[in-house]
């Protein structure tokens, strides 16, 4: 499968790259831009972003399996994150995990990252999220969501088309 | 009665404050950035010069301001340390990897009033003679990147930012960077080589003391979200008069993050030392006390990395009274909520980030929790740091799941005890284990008795203690 980022997003990421006097800076920014274009960090991808900024793949490779906001396989279309951390937990986090969990079919014992079958949802547990006055919260994509009730939720979820 | 005092917040939850910068503009936006462009250089006694900056520079001195990331170290001190002849150029980080457990005061600045954080970089960066600036937001708030990155194009359009700014000859450019969920990035060194591109694996010191050895191993300043804003308002008020707000040594306002089993949780600024750990959890003003029927039985005063206060506990605490050194025994809810008094009594005010629990919590489970999140966000650069905070969680999760020992109290604290003092590059290690060490220290039977009825059920059941997996999760136990 060939690999080709858009004219519009390379013209993006070319700007991204001219906020810093040294390229290798932008590989946060790049590999954000690529994820949210395709949904994860293909090994393509990897290869891509070194090239661009004159690095070896393993430079981009280390980042992609270091920090836990980059995919190297594709998640639901609709990623819930719940808090999973203290606050939250007080706050009634685990029985909201749960819920997302039973309603769409998945293992509400599992820790990682789950998605369903139709691949249009994935739910996972996430560390803090600096909401922990309105807990519990969550994630839907890049909305925030606070003091989520059973009822919240599944309004969320009704609002995943 | 304690109030709040609103200087950073004074607008952002007003109806109708939006954070455009029309709206900022609206409510005396800029005015310090003006102020700070038209100082004029002053001539000192000794016949010398003092440049706009260093007055500026002078007054952060004054103020007595201490940053608000965590560690609360003097602000003007830290840009005292800036290597300024080195011939390289300055940077400066706003530290905005908002991550401490606990904590989400910045979010809300950044959120509702990004124009008054940017502000405060741009007069900050003035002060120090930076000329590139990045704000590093950590990658769980994208639409807080777009709304930064809005509200920079406006600074920009408006000439706040860019060339000349205002015609001062002064040039600053400021990019918002993404961090990707990892906590360590809130360390500074660690953030820097996150910007650098690489993994956040913090750098040594010595010898790479940001200010001298930073982004590109060029000085650079990192300052929390909070500290930079402040700094526009000292420009504002003048270093003195800021530094008659709060107590002596702990000047200022501060944004608390109140969360856990209290009526009201929210954040509330308020004047540094001017309101007891007990005020803000009970007083209607702020926490409006526990929920019904609960009793108090911990407070984590300062973000998940402070060490736990148990309900009950007193401290003796340094008192001048009529010019006198006394000790003072206080009781944990009334100590004063300020940097001082919370490090006499052992634990820390880190990121001011208060967490109630109460009496329907399972302490273990608790602490169990935290400990998770630490063996999660361990970088792994330090072997203590990372087998240790593992296995304190491994312990931890056994503990919890009907898998414990007797002795897993004393296993906890001696893992605890071998990570922190040197052992590690980072504060890692301490923060990691200040919790292990403070909870099974204050709760110790809690611990105890947990493995003991354990070992109980295996003994009538004759059989071997097992491995719990992550399969067989429990919830903390709660009421709720």
């Amino acid at each position: 499968m060939s690999f080709s980022v858009p004219a519009n997003l390379e013209a993006e990421i070319d700007e991204l790259i001219t906020h810093y006097p040294v390229k290798r800076s932008a590989s946060l920014m790049l590999l954000h831009a690529l994820q949210e274009h395709f949904g994860h960090i293909s090994p393509e991808a990897t290869q891509w972003v070194a090239k661009k900024l004159g690095l070896q793949p393993i430079n981009v490779h280390e980042l992609v399996t270091f920090y836990p906001m980059f995919r190297q396989s594709a998640p639901g279309k609709h990623q819930i994150k719940v808090c999973r951390t203290l606050s939250c937990a007080l706050g009634g986090s685990h029985k909201l995990h749960e819920h997302f969990c039973t309603k769409l079919g998945l293992d509400p014992h599992a820790h990682g990252l789950q998605t369903t079958k139709d691949g249009k949802f994935s739910v996972e547990f996430v560390e803090c999220l600096a909401g922990c006055g309105m807990a519990p919260v969550m994630m839907c994509n890049e909305d925030f969501f606070e003091g989520v009730s059973e009822k919240k939720a599944d309004e969320i979820l009704g609002g995943c088309k | 009665m304690p109030q709040e005092f609103k200087l950073i917040l004074k607008h952002l939850d007003n109806p109708g404050y939006t954070p455009d910068i029309e709206c900022y503009l609206r409510h005396g936006g800029y005015d310090a950035l003006k102020k700070a462009l038209a100082i004029q250089p002053k001539d000192l006694p000794d016949g010398k010069k003092a440049s706009p900056q260093e007055q500026i520079r002078d007054d952060v001195k004054l103020s007595g301001l201490r940053g608000r990331g965590g560690a609360g170290f003097s602000c003007g001190l830290k840009w005292s340390f800036v290597d300024r002849r080195s011939g390289k150029p300055i940077y400066l980080i706003c530290n905005a990897d908002e991550s401490e457990p606990g904590t989400f005061k910045d979010r809300q600045i950044i959120h509702k009033d990004p124009h008054q954080l940017i502000e405060g970089m741009i007069v900050s960066c003035f002060a120090n003679d930076v000329k590139l600036a990045y704000i590093y937001i950590r990658g769980e708030m994208p639409k807080g990147a777009k709304l930064l990155n809005a509200a920079l194009k406006e600074a920009r359009a408006k000439n706040f930012l860019g060339k000349n700014i205002l015609g001062s000859g002064y040039d600053l450019e400021i990019h918002v960077h993404r961090g990707a969920g990892a906590y360590i990035c809130g360390e500074e060194t660690g953030l820097i080589e996150s910007l650098e591109g690489k993994r956040p694996y913090p750098r040594i010191k010595p010898p790479y003391f940001p200010a001298v050895l930073g982004l590109y191993m060029c000085p650079t300043i990192v300052n929390n979200v909070e500290t930079l804003c402040n700094v526009k308002h000292i420009v504002t008020m003048g270093g003195p008069e800021f530094a008659k707000l709060g107590t002596p040594n702990n000047t200022g306002t501060r944004i608390v993050s109140l969360s856990g089993q209290v009526k009201r949780p929210g954040y509330y600024e308020i004047e540094v030392g001017k309101a007891t750990i007990g005020q803000l959890i009970n007083d209607p003003a702020f926490g409006g006390g526990l929920l019904d029927g609960r009793k108090l039985k911990a407070v984590i005063p300062g973000g998940s990395s402070s060490k736990v206060l148990k309900a009950g506990e007193k401290f003796k605490l340094k008192r001048k009274i009529e010019g006198k050194d006394v000790e003072v025994e206080t009781d944990m809810l009334d100590l004063p909520y300020d940097f001082d008094s919370l490090q006499q009594a052992g634990t820390m005010s880190g990121s001011s980030a208060i967490i109630v629990i109460d009496d329907s919590v399972d302490i273990v489970g608790a602490l169990a929790n935290l400990s998770e999140f630490y063996a999660h966000e361990s970088c792994g650069q330090c072997t203590p740091c990372r087998e240790g905070s593992l296995w304190m969680s491994k312990t931890l999760h056994r503990l919890t799941h009907g898998e414990g020992r007797k002795q897993d109290a004393d296993y906890l604290v001696k893992i605890a005890d071998n990570i922190p003092g040197g052992k590690t590059i980072c504060a890692f290690g301490e923060a990691c284990s200040w919790p292990v060490q403070s909870f099974v220290a204050k709760f110790k039977d809690e611990f105890v008795a947990k493995g003991a009825a354990d070992e109980e059920r295996r003994a009538k059941e004759k059989v071997q203690p097992k491995i719990a997996t992550p399969a067989e999760r429990k919830e903390l136990t709660t009421a709720h």
